[in-house]
């Protein structure tokens, strides 16, 4: 059925209870958001957000929102390919690790990510012993939490498209002579662009509001280690205006991935 | 020979079990009822799949041997495809979607763009060359095919079901322009089609697979004159009917008997009889057509500007005749009538 639900003309009224528990709904979600811009210092925004420990976590956020990111496009891609078409065992595996990260407490994230990559961790210990790197407390170290936590939306997002796409295009690729990377790069990754950049959008906003796993692994150390939720968290005790202005520019950045996905969240129906 | 072909391969819906040979220049029809392995064939010649068993020879290259255990990734056989529903890259335009074969052979983008524009030129398309595959209508989108399959100067042409998308207006008109180039096209080409129009127009050969096995090659004259199967007299439109020949006369397996002009042939034969050559009389015919027999009309069809009549014999048969007729007879389902045919418009051939 190409029938948009919207412009059907059937009658349908909603029961009463229904209408009056979703209103409630939007209320709660609403309300929150309200408060927020209400008690915004809207006259001291500038200043709020100039001040240096704002500053260094905008700044600090971007460059470790972003890293994460392509850390997990650089690995994530592949590895939506490999479980859409590779045949390897322990695929349904692969698959359920990839998803972890979706519903683990993001706090246990940083304490497995502290055992594995800390200075004793399981290859934490190498990496200092042999090369002197020392992730936890390091802004490389926010970088890895956040792709973490990130990555399977990515993952999960490209291996869907991946497996919708129609392998026919790739077989007409191969008798017009392409190879495989070639098939890949012309055809396979252009026919999932919207599904790829959907799921970078997705990797990104993930990594940026990430906070558990960041302050287990990484700490909150400003400048080095505070993002600016781990700053928005400090600065509710100290100054509570300041919490409300960086909380702002994080709901602005919400507010602007949702418009980037409004074609895959906002239209609802069956696409 | 330019293609040679040896496939044999199992499926759940047909046993595949065929030999192909083609000379330079030559299309072959390969004419079945879906499910017989028209397409599974060229996908073989593709090396999109691999045979069970099986050899292709393409102009004297061997790209499939599984005895020898060779099989040339598509990529590397000189083979153009035109797949049944185009597979244009959506995401490029016409220009790109021709110009991607020499690219990925490794030709620079202008040489590639300019061979492009020449094959968009030569299929008069010249004008959607920036358009999306989404724009195009039917015909445009299958013009598309042809020339990106041809710009790269395949040994080897295969078109699966090359008209089927099509309405049936653009059909006829793309139908001739596809003839036209066939024509001009070197190599050998594959025809997969259910139609027996396209395999009688485009074809100079025709292969009639039926659940993977052939059942008769031919020209298409000869099989359109003398089918060797239900499936090939039906799609062609011919009465055929079995028998035993002695004499001048062939009993029919399904009763009745029929007279034939060749007293020579004896034997299990067929006979094919064209639905027009049946003449539909209410009384008793008295000429010279040397069979006569009743029947009674089962069925009435309107086809074109003629009328298809099933009748119920024996021999059970179909007539061609116009709506005239039909009126002036009164013919309606369960009248009685009775038909006529001429010995000489019979063809009779060993089964």
């Amino acid at each position: 059925m190409s029938l948009d639900p919207s412009v059907m003309t059937t009658r349908r009224t909603t029961p009463i209870p229904v209408g009056i528990l979703a209103a409630v709904g939007v209320a709660f979600l609403a309300i929150p958001l309200v408060g927020l811009l209400l008690r915004t210092p809207w006259s001291r925004l500038p200043e709020l957000l100039t001040s240096p420990v704002a500053t260094e976590a905008l700044r600090l956020s971007l460059i470790t929102s972003i890293s994460a990111t392509v850390l997990a496009v650089l690995v994530g891609v592949p590895l939506a390919w490999v479980l859409a078409r590779a045949r390897v065992p322990g695929r349904t595996f692969i698959r359920a690790l990839v998803t972890l990260p979706l519903v683990l407490p993001p706090v246990v994230g940083g304490v497995a990510l502290l055992l594995a990559f800390g200075r004793r961790g399981l290859v934490g210990q190498y990496l200092y012993d042999w090369f002197g790197i020392q992730l936890p407390f390091s802004t490389a170290g926010v970088i890895l939490a956040e792709a973490f936590v990130a990555m399977p939306f990515l993952v999960i997002t490209v291996e869907g498209a991946l497996r919708s796409a129609d392998p026919r295009f790739e077989e007409a690729a191969a008798t017009l002579g392409a190879k495989r990377w070639t098939i890949l790069r012309r055809i396979t990754l252009p026919l999932i662009g919207p599904a790829l950049l959907a799921g970078t959008i997705l990797a990104w906003a993930r990594a940026l509001g990430e906070f558990g796993a960041t302050i287990t692994f990484a700490g909150n150390l400003p400048g080095v280690t505070q993002t600016l939720p781990l700053a928005v968290y400090s600065a509710l005790d100290t100054d509570r205006e300041a919490a409300i202005a960086l909380s702002l520019v994080l709901l602005l950045a919400s507010l602007a991935v949702l418009l980037l996905l409004r074609d895959r969240y906002l239209r609802g129906g069956s696409s | 020979m330019s293609l040679h072909a040896e496939l044999a391969l199992e499926r759940p819906a047909f046993t595949l079990d065929l030999m192909l040979d083609a000379s330079d220049g030559q299309t072959i029809g390969l004419l079945g009822p879906n499910g017989s392995g028209k397409s599974t064939t060229l996908r073989c010649l593709a090396g999109l799949e691999q045979p069970q068993r099986g050899v292709v020879e393409i102009t004297g290259t061997t790209v499939t041997d599984t005895a020898r255990g060779i099989d040339v990734p598509p990529e590397r056989r000189s083979v153009g495809y035109v797949f049944q529903d185009y597979l244009l890259f959506p995401h490029m335009s016409v220009l790109d979607n021709v110009s991607f074969g020499l690219r990925a052979r490794g030709a620079g983008r202008k040489e590639a763009d300019a061979a492009a524009r020449a094959w968009l030129e030569r299929l008069d398309i010249a004008d959607l060359a920036t358009r999306r595959p989404g724009q195009l209508s039917g015909g445009q989108a299958q013009r598309v095919a042809l020339a990106r399959a041809l710009v790269t100067d395949p040994d080897l042409l295969l078109l699966d079901e090359p008209l089927a998308a099509l309405d049936a207006g653009t059909r006829a008109s793309v139908r001739s322009l596809l003839r036209r180039h066939l024509a001009d096209f070197r190599g050998a080409v594959v025809l997969v089609t259910h139609d027996p129009m396209d395999a009688m127009v485009l074809a100079d050969r025709v292969v009639v697979l039926e659940e993977g096995r052939v059942v008769q090659t031919g020209t298409p004259g000869e099989i359109a004159r003398r089918p060797a199967s239900d499936y090939v007299a039906q799609l062609v439109g011919v009465n055929m009917l079995r028998g035993h020949a002695a004499d001048g006369t062939v009993s029919l397996a399904g009763g009745g008997e029929i007279r034939i002009a060749d007293q020579a042939i004896v034997g299990t034969v067929i006979v094919a009889l064209r639905p027009e050559a049946i003449s539909v009389h209410l009384h008793h015919p008295e000429g010279s057509a040397r069979n006569v027999w009743q029947a009674s009309v089962t069925a009435l069809e309107s086809r074109g500007d003629l009328v298809r009549v099933e009748l119920d014999g024996p021999p059970t048969v179909t007539a061609v005749i116009t709506p005239g007729a039909v009126a002036d007879l009164g013919l309606h389902e369960g009248a009685r009538v009775w038909l006529s045919a001429k010995a000489t418009e019979l063809d009779v051939y060993p089964a």
